[in-house]
């Protein structure tokens, strides 16, 4: 049976699947990056391998998130595509009627608007982390609290605590004000939820017209209090998919195999030796960096040079 | 001690700018390196944090020059906080304890005749009227070919064949113009480029995709400072439309204001600093002339720009036209760009082979 393997890379955590042709999940698999990619999609890998029969065969491959390339090279991947297309895609696929797509990952997120199938509209967030998961995991911290048990929490709450939503910088410093000022621990938690919520909706979701069906996705879509406080700042339902957080995977798989390019892939490509290292290019003082993938110290593929200059400087390593 | 003259960079317009001061003061024009993560990590250092980028850049390149030997400064100005460069950064750069004279150029939003023949007087004591207004009219003129074959080359340069055979044509262009005196010479240089460049083999489809440019002057005009943007869009096969040139702000845009107040009276009914009308105008004449999405870029903190990106956003939802607002600033990543445009050139390919699938079944 032929299948697709599609693997997202977030910053916080990496997700993949392999699909059969009819879009079913065979195999999926959902862990943290820790800092280092490359071991992330071994370990992914090693799962995924795990999972399915032999007779599976994965005859093409698509990655997305933000080390989409890297992987994607160490892979051999047939679709190295955008974070934003791949989870349009791989929502679709699920739920054809979608109208609006809210995100909320570790480091980013994103609104997609799509109408009739496909994106007319998109944002992202820029410049700033406010509003995104490791804001709330931060401060889950200060709370001495799993951010896992938030959304829980939340819910109990009648009357959530004003947070200031503007900034992560001034929402941080109203929290610390109200803790002392004595409010009530569940209603400060809601409260943090809500101004996730607003803070997305200000921010990202500024001056787009977002109409139902609305799905959440990403790992903040794991918080029933986000959720709940999007339903109320929306005046819509919400709907939160269990596979949510794969469907950017989904989404890079279903890419990998409309490509029509068919490669077979061998999964001991995850006991291959990988390396990157990074040059610092001196041809001339904007010192462009350079990284360099090796596979079995063979150069498999580098990036990052502005002109010809930097791609001589990796022949002589 | 003979005098080194030195002014910021901006895309290729360091040399006629260079040609115009050479020919009127006979003074050294320093050839001002390119812009490198150097010159910015020296404009950030040395600049307030909030100020927008553009200064940061120039700061760098003032540095950069005075430490070449640099002792005369130019600094153009005008629309927005542009205004007040020349003044501080003349302030930061003398507290940093160099020595030169900064003159600038256009500080009351327009260049008058009287007020640079002053200033190149002092330069050059010798200079006749007639002098300045030949070596004048010569610039402008080169500038005008400059930007006339950037725009022949914008439509064009996703679908060379051979990577680079337009950017030699202009180099070329550029290295013989900077040699040439006579207006008619420099005519002939121009029309034989763009014989050439007609000539450079192409694969363009019937209809590719065209995606317009709008924002901020100087962002838009220096390619490092906006990641080399037009470059990335042309990788991917898009025919592109920039309007801000140096003609455009030298003498277009006054001829052209009430033209574009009228047309978008319904949106905007005062004109809102810098290009801020200019580029709510510019969304019309891009739906207009059927291109297929905007890029609008700027700043980050760009004051007239955030004046004008809410009436973008209505103009732009009223006519269906898609649009992505980037802002640049110091950071040198590039990563996040690349997300933005390949995102942004899925969404126009599948909306225009949905349009067009649509249209055949009718």
């Amino acid at each position: 049976m032929e299948a697709s393997l599609g693997i997202d890379i977030g910053s916080i955590s990496t997700k993949g699947v392999i699909l059969d042709n009819d879009n079913n999940i065979l195999a999926s698999t959902y862990l943290w990056t820790e800092g280092n990619p490359i071991k992330a999609v071994k370990k992914v890998l090693k799962d995924l391998e795990r999972q399915i029969d032999k007779d599976v065969k994965v005859t093409s491959v698509g990655t997305t998130g933000s080390a989409r390339k890297l992987i994607g090279t160490m892979l051999g991947a047939t679709s190295i595509k955008n974070e934003i297309t791949a989870h349009a895609i791989g929502t679709l696929s699920k739920y054809p009627n979608i109208k609006t797509i809210l995100e909320i990952g570790g480091q980013d997120s994103k609104i997609i608007l799509l109408d009739n199938g496909i994106v007319t509209d998109y944002a992202m967030n820029t410049l700033c982390a406010a509003g995104t998961g490791s804001f709330l995991s931060s401060q889950a911290k200060r709370l001495g609290l799993n951010v896992e048990d938030f959304g829980k929490i939340a819910l109990t709450s009648k009357n959530p605590t004003n947070i200031a939503a503007r900034c992560t910088v001034f929402a941080e410093s109203d929290l610390v004000h109200k803790i002392q000022m004595g409010y009530k621990r569940n209603d400060i938690i809601a409260g943090l939820c809500y101004s996730v919520a607003s803070n997305y909706l200000n921010n990202v979701g500024k001056g787009k017209k977002i109409e139902g069906p609305i799905i959440f996705q990403g790992g903040v879509s794991k918080n029933i209090g986000v959720k709940k406080a999007f339903e109320d700042l929306l005046h819509e339902d919400i709907i939160v998919d269990e596979n949510g957080h794969l469907m950017g995977a989904i989404g890079s798989a279903i890419l990998a195999r409309k490509t029509g390019i068919k490669k077979e892939f061998n999964f001991k490509v995850k006991d291959a030796n990988f390396e990157t290292s990074g040059i610092e290019c001196k041809g001339c003082p904007n010192h462009c960096e350079i990284i360099v993938v090796k596979k079995d110290d063979k150069i498999l593929d580098s990036w990052g040079n502005r002109c010809d200059k930097g791609a001589l400087k990796v022949k002589e390593q | 001690m003979k005098q080194l003259v030195a002014f910021p960079q901006l895309g290729n317009y360091f040399n006629p700018i260079r040609k115009l001061i050479t020919n009127t003061t006979h003074l050294k024009v320093i050839e001002m390196p390119k812009i490198t993560k150097e010159t910015i990590a020296l404009g950030s250092k040395n600049s307030p944090d909030t100020v927008c980028v553009p200064f940061k850049y120039n700061i760098g390149n003032f540095i950069e020059a005075l430490n070449k030997g640099a002792t005369v400064l130019f600094q153009a100005g005008g629309g927005c906080r542009y205004r007040y460069y020349a003044e501080v950064q003349e302030t930061i750069l003398k507290d940093l304890g160099y020595n030169f004279t900064m003159y600038q150029i256009g500080e009351k939003d327009h260049v008058k005749f009287n007020d640079l023949y002053k200033i190149m007087l002092k330069l050059n004591p010798y200079l006749t009227r007639k002098k300045l207004i030949k070596e004048i009219l010569n610039t402008l003129l080169y500038i005008y070919y400059l930007d006339k074959l950037d725009i022949y080359i914008r439509k064009r340069v996703g679908f060379e064949k051979n990577k680079n055979s337009f950017k030699k044509i202009k180099d070329d262009f550029i290295e013989k113009a900077n040699k040439e005196n006579s207006i008619i010479k420099l005519t002939r240089l121009y029309q034989k480029a763009k014989k050439e460049l007609r000539k450079v083999k192409i694969d363009k489809p019937k209809e590719p995709l065209k995606v317009g440019i709008i924002g901020e002057l100087y962002t838009s005009m220096e390619p490092f400072s906006n990641y080399e943007l037009e470059k990335l869009l042309a990788s991917f096969n898009i025919e592109i439309k920039r309007f801000t040139n140096l003609s455009y702000l030298l003498w277009q845009k006054k001829l052209m204001e009430w033209y574009m107040k009228l047309k978008i009276k319904k949106y905007c009914k005062y004109t809102l600093g810098a290009d801020g009308l200019d580029n709510v105008y510019r969304v019309r004449w891009l739906k207009k002339h059927k291109y297929d999405g905007i890029i609008h870029i700027k700043p980050t903190g760009c004051t007239p720009e955030i004046g004008a990106m809410p009436i973008i956003m209505n103009i732009a939802k009223d006519l269906n036209m898609p649009i992505i607002f980037l802002s640049f600033d110091e950071q040198t990543g590039i990563e996040g760009l690349n997300t933005r445009i390949e995102a942004f050139y899925d969404l126009l390919k599948i909306k225009k082979e949905e349009e067009n699938g649509s249209k055949s079944r009718n």
